[in-house]
């Protein structure tokens, strides 16, 4: 067995009802865990894209791909890897900003180029576009803060070129 | 031209050469059943959904093309469920309506409202929920092109009750295009080109069969390429009449429950040609685990390539496209000896296992009849010890079936499947054993036997016991642990058969075996033979005391 390993698996699909159930019950019923996954609409409305991120060794994604091909609606399955796609991820984090804290938090706002999208007297909502690193690096320095609560979408990607 | 869309699924079974179709009505398929009254579609009522899946999987399976069953919602569609996972195990085409509660109410836990989509999601090759009336002349045109082609299984659509009752403009559309499906069928040339290579180098290869030769029509195909190279074959559960049994180059079925020497030879063996099988699990846990042989796996399934083993050579496609490309190349083996060293063995088995004496030596029928059929007919098993006892000692071939739930391992499969079989083959006989347990599962359904005087022979192998559980709680556990394998009561069988007019016969020795089968096939009306079998009787008989 080779060892574990995060990829990510970009999969267009027919865009009808329960394709999605069929897509994500597949991970479940071969026993895969997904670790993020999103799924809307491509230029033609026929046609949706899944992300969907998943650990596992050779083994395990070699089965997923292949008994994903297998659904019926499942058009193309590409395994994306960091150096021949750009993947981006959004999240949102709701942090507390009483006292002295805004101004701190702008501070970190700004130098990773995220938003301030939301300003109450309690907490800020914040938003950033990036790779998972990125996000995560920034949510970092958030957490001393204070988190309320957060969201973030998972990888989404695209091939180069 | 406009119709209602019940009418138009009439209109597609008709478009798809369906004559037969295999059902339950109820309040959601009330629409489609009006339509079947005015149609020249012959519909057989079971007496249980479950049994109206394996009919039109015996059916479709003896007539290779698609069976079609019908159930309404709620209840009636989850009593298909086991019958659906039963031909998706064993790849069997299939296409089953289910009724839905009206579309606007959906969600609103309505009377008899279940997801039958979500149920059936693991066992379906694809299933549909038809919101638009007018997508389902599409939807049924694919789904029999998805349940027939590739690797074949069941495909369910699920119509509420008022889309069936929307009116439509018809046209049965002439193609099929699915962007996401089209299976590969010819092999891979470089890939044959190793296969041969490796074929060429071995000096103990054994030929593996499953399912898949009977579901490419790949029988003859594959005939002539074991007498062009002289290899030894082997079969699964499912690949029982992929092969003649009477060949010179047949050795048996392999597994748990497969002959002991079958499994020694994959043991012995240097190269396995594994060809429409997908070698689970019953079938290799007599295999050891230092894999030092080379493995050649032809499959129409690519998941199914390198699920449960490591290849050396992939070949995905259908298995009578390979082996058309395979049967040209030259080969140069010789196998004379590895052979006769097969032949040796499954002849020194052979005699021993019907030598044996006992009451009732349920191999001994199953052999005689097997012989009493020649070279038609079809067998139809349960599951437990008949079922391996079945596979044993029934002699398939070209056209003499064996049929079995092979992957699930249904209990109560055969009763409906061999009535479905039946129904397809009048003229030939039609045997379905099963025991005593597997009897009672859908025993009700005899009726439609009566009903319609399908001439199935039921054998019931009695021992009072779930044999093959009871063997595998011996085997785990010891003998002092049976437990809840015995039935406390059993009815009477014959009496059973007398209540559905259905002539019967009991025996329990030998001696009357061949009056048993004089009764049997006297016409061609059904029959129930009850076989009082001792329950010590094994699934594999061990000779020669090797575990």
């Amino acid at each position: 067995m080779s060892e574990n390993k995060k990829i990510l698996l970009s999969i267009l699909v027919e865009n009808y009802s329960g394709t999605l159930s069929k897509v994500a019950g597949l991970f479940t019923r071969r026993g895969y865990n997904i670790d993020t996954l999103n799924v809307a609409e491509t230029q033609d409305p026929k046609i949706s894209r899944i992300t969907v991120t998943v650990t596992g060794d050779s083994y395990v994604i070699e089965q997923i791909t292949k008994q994903l091909h297998k659904l019926i609606n499942v058009i193309k399955i590409s395994i994306l890897s960091s150096e021949s796609s750009v993947q981006r991820e959004l999240m949102m984090i709701k942090v507390n900003s009483e006292g002295q804290k805004r101004s701190e938090i702008v501070q970190i706002v700004n130098i990773f180029k995220a938003n301030i999208i939301d300003v109450s007297h309690k907490n800020l909502i914040v938003s950033i576009t990036g790779d998972e690193d990125k996000n995560n690096a920034f949510l970092e320095l958030l957490k001393p803060f204070g988190i309320v609560e957060m969201t973030r979408t998972g990888p989404t990607a695209l091939e180069r070129g | 031209m406009k119709m209602k869309a019940s009418e138009a699924i009439v209109k597609c079974f008709e478009a798809e050469n369906v004559d037969l179709v295999f059902g339950y009505p109820g309040g959601a398929v009330l629409p489609l059943y009006e339509a079947l009254r005015n149609s020249a579609v012959k519909h057989i009522i079971v007496r249980q959904e479950q049994s109206a899946a394996h009919m039109a999987s015996g059916y479709g399976r003896a007539l290779d093309k698609v069976g079609v069953c019908i159930a309404t919602s709620g209840p009636g569609a989850t009593n298909l469920i086991t019958g659906i996972a039963t031909a998706y195990m064993d790849s069997i085409p299939l296409v089953a309506i289910t009724g839905q509660v009206n579309s606007s109410t959906i969600g609103r836990d309505m009377f008899q409202e279940a997801d039958i989509i979500g149920a059936t999601q693991c066992f379906t090759k694809n299933s549909y929920l038809v919101k638009d009336a007018n997508e389902l002349p599409r939807i049924l045109k694919e789904a029999f092109y998805i349940a027939s082609t590739g690797r074949k299984g069941p495909v369910l659509i699920d119509i509420p009750r008022d889309v069936q009752e929307t009116s439509i403009d018809f046209s049965y559309p002439e193609i099929v295009n699915i962007r996401g499906y089209k299976p590969t069928l010819s092999g891979n040339a470089k890939q044959i080109k190793k296969a041969v290579e490796m074929i060429n180098k071995s000096k103990r290869p054994v030929i593996c069969i499953g399912g898949g030769i009977r579901s490419a029509k790949a029988f003859y195909e594959l005939n002539m390429f074991v007498e062009k190279t002289k290899i030894p074959v082997v079969c699964t559960l499912m690949g029982v009449d992929s092969f003649s049994n009477t060949s010179p180059y047949f050795a048996g079925l392999i597994g748990s429950h497969g002959y002991p020497f079958v499994n020694r030879m994959i043991n012995d063996s240097d190269l396995l040609i594994v060809i429409g099988a997908r070698f689970a699990d019953r079938s290799t846990s007599m295999m050891k685990n230092s894999f030092s042989r080379n493995i050649i796996h032809i499959d129409i399934d690519p998941a199914e390539i390198g699920k449960n083993f490591e290849t050396s050579v992939p070949i995905v496609g259908n298995a009578k496209d390979i082996l058309t490309d395979l049967l040209v190349c030259d080969y140069s083996l010789n196998t004379v000896e590895w052979i006769n060293a097969s032949q040796h063995m499954r002849k020194d088995y052979m005699e021993k296992i019907y030598s044996h004496d006992t009451t009732m030596n349920p191999r001994l029928l199953i052999k005689k009849i097997s012989d009493f059929l020649g070279e038609k007919g079809t067998w139809v098993a349960d599951v437990g010890l008949n079922q391996i006892w079945a596979a044993h000692s029934f002699s398939a071939g070209l056209n003499k079936r064996f049929f079995t739930s092979g992957g699930l391992g249904t209990m109560g499969y055969s009763l409906p499947a061999a009535i479905g079989a039946k129904m397809a083959s009048t003229e030939d006989f039609v045997i379905a054993s099963m025991g005593d347990g597997g009897f009672q599962m859908l025993m009700s359904d005899i009726a439609v036997a009566r009903e319609h005087n399908v001439g199935v022979k039921f054998i019931i192998f009695n021992n009072g016991k779930l044999g093959m559980v009871r063997e595998l709680q011996k085997n785990s556990y010891g003998r002092q642990s049976y437990f809840g394998i015995e039935f406390g009561f059993n009815p009477d069988f014959i009496k059973i058969a007398d209540a559905y007019s259905i002539n019967s016969m009991k025996i329990s020795n030998n001696e009357e075996i061949d009056k048993a089968i004089q009764e049997m096939f006297k016409n061609n009306e059904p029959f129930v033979l009850e076989c009082i079998v001792d329950p010590e009787i094994p699934s594999v008989p061990r000779l020669g005391g090797r575990s």
